[in-house]
């Protein structure tokens, strides 16, 4: 366990928050790491709060539990805020990274006084400028890598691209956008 | 070599039957098992596999389709979970009677009442007396070994039974995992082809399956279907052994986890395993504390002999049951320990603990405790209870 870095995701959903958490399973196993990613499962509606996990290890994991002390902990929408604890249990020397266009004082009096690392995207505003449309996940899955660490820039881009190439198959014109609306996030955080 | 690759439970069941590519797959959705047979449609539809996929108006009707096309000798299957299994309850029974080799594909999940979708054992649970054979997994890597060697153990021909290939809901169905995948060809040749002794379609041989029996042949026919799931054993451990030969992964009935020398033990069956193992490494690693798990893969047949012999010197068990069955003591894993070790006379304390209905976390934080609790309890020698709950909340 000491090895693995637990990360939790809190989406709404239609947001692709637990897409996310699948892409980041994906890309850290393909560089040799061990993964979970899996979503908690409520009732399920568009808009309605969702949790999703991963954890990444370099051993292998037998844990199936949620995770409720997460060293990283992604906010892919910054209303949930004010209604979901969402440093609960939030490592001290992790980090919290949120989806908003709104500024750090706006932000930090939400955090229920998390000490910790807290690090803003505005995934909207980059998925609007790479992609033309609001799918926050890309930019939130590169700002979780990047302030994570837990794979290197080059790596996590061709190990995407790969990933888009399968799954935008069927509409390529989508990969470029989505591997700007990556690059972006990455060097935003 | 092994493929490596990274699954969900549901994925990995779903590339198994492609690898056995079977004759015939009659299904309707529930989650949260809807994606196997989704991800099987796509299969055929792209042409990769030649089964024939029937889309049936209900459960009763895909367990009775999937009967029929295993009569009729081909080599047929269906997956479900939860409601969608208590709606084939009448077909479960026939199936086993009929002594049909199906394979269910069951992702578990609480029966409603009240209404939930989540990971428990009810669902199986209460099937264990309709004469199926059951085998659980802790994870996604078990639960597509487990597949591959269903069709290998329910057609053999001293077994002839069906058999479920049980997965938590969610947890791991849901949950992608990495996982050893085996090549095709090396499937194809472990599942081999189905050569049914006596089939419908057999122009040679007349035959009915199925007829009404009366008084004077129902009761031998239980009989043989006890004497089958008997053979059951042996056939599950003979598999086990081919599989082994392959994978180099070994299963039996049932795996022990640092109980050499264990002193406690927690019995449980399915992913929570898992959570339990990470739990002993730690107490072991910061207090030494003799503490083991016994994790159930086989729980029909109940290899009731060899439980009990692998925890009869132990000072305390905890059984962690995942569904209830209303009984005055127990879960049904806790009465069947517990009647196991009746019969080796073991001095063992024994408590029963209810977790995870409907879906409820279980936490490496929670098996601490249990174990907490046995060392106590084989202290003073006192069970308050013959059950108690973990992560019950207290209003």
């Amino acid at each position: 366990m000491k090895n693995t870095v637990e990360i939790r995701w809190h989406g709404r959903g239609g947001q692709g928050a637990k897409t996310a958490a699948l892409l980041l399973a994906d890309v850290a196993f393909k560089t040799g790491k061990y993964v979970q990613g899996f979503p908690e499962y409520g009732p399920e509606r568009m808009g309605a709060p969702i949790t999703a996990y991963n954890r990444i290890s370099e051993d292998p994991i037998t844990v199936h539990s949620n995770i409720y002390e997460p060293r990283f902990v992604a906010v892919v929408d910054d209303s949930l805020l004010e209604s979901i604890d969402v440093t609960a249990g939030l490592a001290k020397d992790g980090a919290i990274i949120i989806n908003t266009a709104k500024p750090m004082e706006e932000i930090r009096p939400l955090l229920r006084g998390y000490e910790g690392q807290v690090t803003l995207i505005d995934a909207r505003a980059i998925s609007i400028e790479a992609l033309g449309k609001n799918f926050p996940n890309s930019p939130m899955l590169a700002a979780v890598v990047a302030v994570s660490g837990v794979m290197e820039k080059d790596a996590f881009l061709s190990e995407m691209r790969a990933s888009f190439l399968h799954k935008f198959a069927k509409k390529p014109e989508v990969i470029d956008g989505n591997m700007k609306a990556l690059e972006l996030a990455f060097d935003a955080v | 070599m092994a493929i490596r690759e990274r699954l969900s439970g549901n994925e990995a069941v779903a590339y198994a039957i492609k690898q056995i590519n079977p004759d015939v797959m009659p299904a309707f959705p529930i989650t949260p098992s809807t994606e196997i047979p989704q991800y099987v449609a796509t299969y055929i539809a792209n042409g990769e596999i030649d089964t024939e996929f029937i889309h049936v108006e209900s459960e009763h009707s895909a367990m009775s389709a999937t009967l029929g096309a295993c009569a009729a000798g081909a080599r047929a299957l269906t997956a479900t979970s939860s409601c969608g299994m208590a709606l084939m309850w009448e077909e479960l029974y026939v199936a086993a009677s009929d002594r049909l080799p199906i394979v269910l594909a069951l992702v578990n999940r609480a029966l409603t009442g009240p209404i939930n979708i989540n990971a428990d054992h009810s669902d199986s649970m209460g099937a264990r007396d309709s004469g199926w054979i059951q085998i659980y997994a802790e994870s996604n890597q078990e639960v597509y070994d487990n597949f591959l060697q269903a069709f290998p153990i329910a057609e053999h021909k001293d077994v002839q039974l069906p058999i479920m290939i049980c997965q938590d809901g969610f947890i791991t169905s849901h949950g992608v995992e990495n996982i050893l995948l085996v090549e095709d060809d090396l499937v194809k040749e472990f599942v081999g082809e189905r050569n049914p002794e006596h089939y419908l379609l057999n122009p040679n041989e007349k035959m009915s399956v199925g007829p009404y029996a009366v008084s004077n042949y129902y009761m031998e026919t239980k009989k043989a279907q006890r004497e089958a799931m008997n053979n059951a054993k042996r056939v599950i451990l003979e598999m086990a052994e081919r599989f082994e030969k392959m994978t180099g992964r070994k299963y039996g009935f049932f795996e022990e986890y640092c109980m050499d020398d264990a002193e406690y033990a927690v019995v449980i069956i399915g992913s929570a395993a898992g959570t339990c193992k990470a739990a002993i490494d730690e107490i072991r690693q910061t207090t030494g504390k003799k503490v083991g798990l016994l994790k159930i893969r086989v729980f029909r047949p109940f290899p009731e002999e060899e439980i009990a012999l692998a925890l009869k010197d132990m000072k305390a068990i905890a059984i962690l049951d995942r569904s209830e069955m209303f009984s005055a003591t127990s879960g049904p894993l806790g009465a069947e320990v517990r009647a196991a070790l009746y019969g080796v006379k073991s001095q063992a304390e024994v408590v029963n603990y209810f977790y995870g209905l409907g879906g409820r976390d279980i936490t490496v934080d929670d098996f601490k405790v249990v174990y907490d609790k046995l060392e106590k309890i084989a202290e003073t020698g006192e069970i308050t209870d013959m059950y108690d709950y973990i992560g019950l909340r207290s209003r």
